[in-house]
């Protein structure tokens, strides 16, 4: 597998990912980009702060991309994030792989984003229009 | 002994690290330095999880800290 691209940076630019996955040994990519939502839980959101432990999160979204390509046969792996405030429909994190075949891209794509979620220190604040939450901060 | 804090760490101490050099009894231990946070600042006992992490790796309560390690609050995290 090629090295992986793994970045946290203020905007992203969704249209470079194609053609970092794209590969003449691959099949198929797969790509997850999230975005902010408009609503939650019906409230209006403004904007979406994120903030990260940027070392440590670099570190563990290189572990990441390194238990997926042993777990599956991948060629190429972008995981970026953003850091800053982003409003409404923009993007705010983008995996990708490029495999051979489409099973390994889509269990691949989806194991990086859940374990990205689960384990990276990236922090969320919804900003609504008369309060803000860290998202998951409390049960 | 400096402490870097993020999200609603941050928030809840009211600044970005917290210097524990002038403490009487200093936390040798994750789980020491998270019962010390849960003491001075008891909104951390509200959090679903809390977490350390000492040089950029999430560490255990057992894990031993020292004046000269990267220590870092690590509130429920939220990317993606």
């Amino acid at each position: 597998m090629q090295k992986p691209i793994i970045e946290i940076v203020d905007t992203i630019n969704t249209a470079v990912v194609y053609d970092e996955l794209s590969d003449a040994q691959s099949g198929g990519i797969c790509v997850f980009v999230g975005t902010v939502r408009e609503f939650t839980n019906n409230e209006t959101v403004v904007s979406l702060q994120f903030e990260a432990y940027k070392s440590m999160a670099l570190k563990e979204m290189h572990k990441i991309a390194e238990k997926a390509s042993i777990k599956w046969p991948l060629n190429k792996i972008v995981m970026r994030h953003a850091v800053g405030s982003k409003k409404v429909q923009e993007a705010v994190v983008v995996v990708g792989v490029s495999a051979a075949h489409r099973v390994e891209c889509f269990e691949a794509c989806k194991f990086l984003i859940d374990t990205l979620k689960a384990s990276v220190p990236i922090w969320k604040k919804e900003i609504f229009k008369n309060k803000s939450i860290w998202v998951s901060a409390h049960p | 002994m400096e402490v870097f804090l993020f999200g609603i760490a941050k928030d809840i101490v009211g600044k970005s690290d917290l210097d524990l050099s002038s403490i009487k009894q200093k936390p040798n231990t994750v789980g020491e330095l998270i019962h010390f946070m849960n003491d001075s600042y008891p909104e951390f006992a509200n959090l679903s999880s809390l977490a350390v992490a000492v040089n950029g790796e999430y560490a255990s309560l057992e894990m031993p800290i020292q004046s000269n390690d990267e220590i870092a609050i690590i509130p429920p995290v939220s990317g993606g």
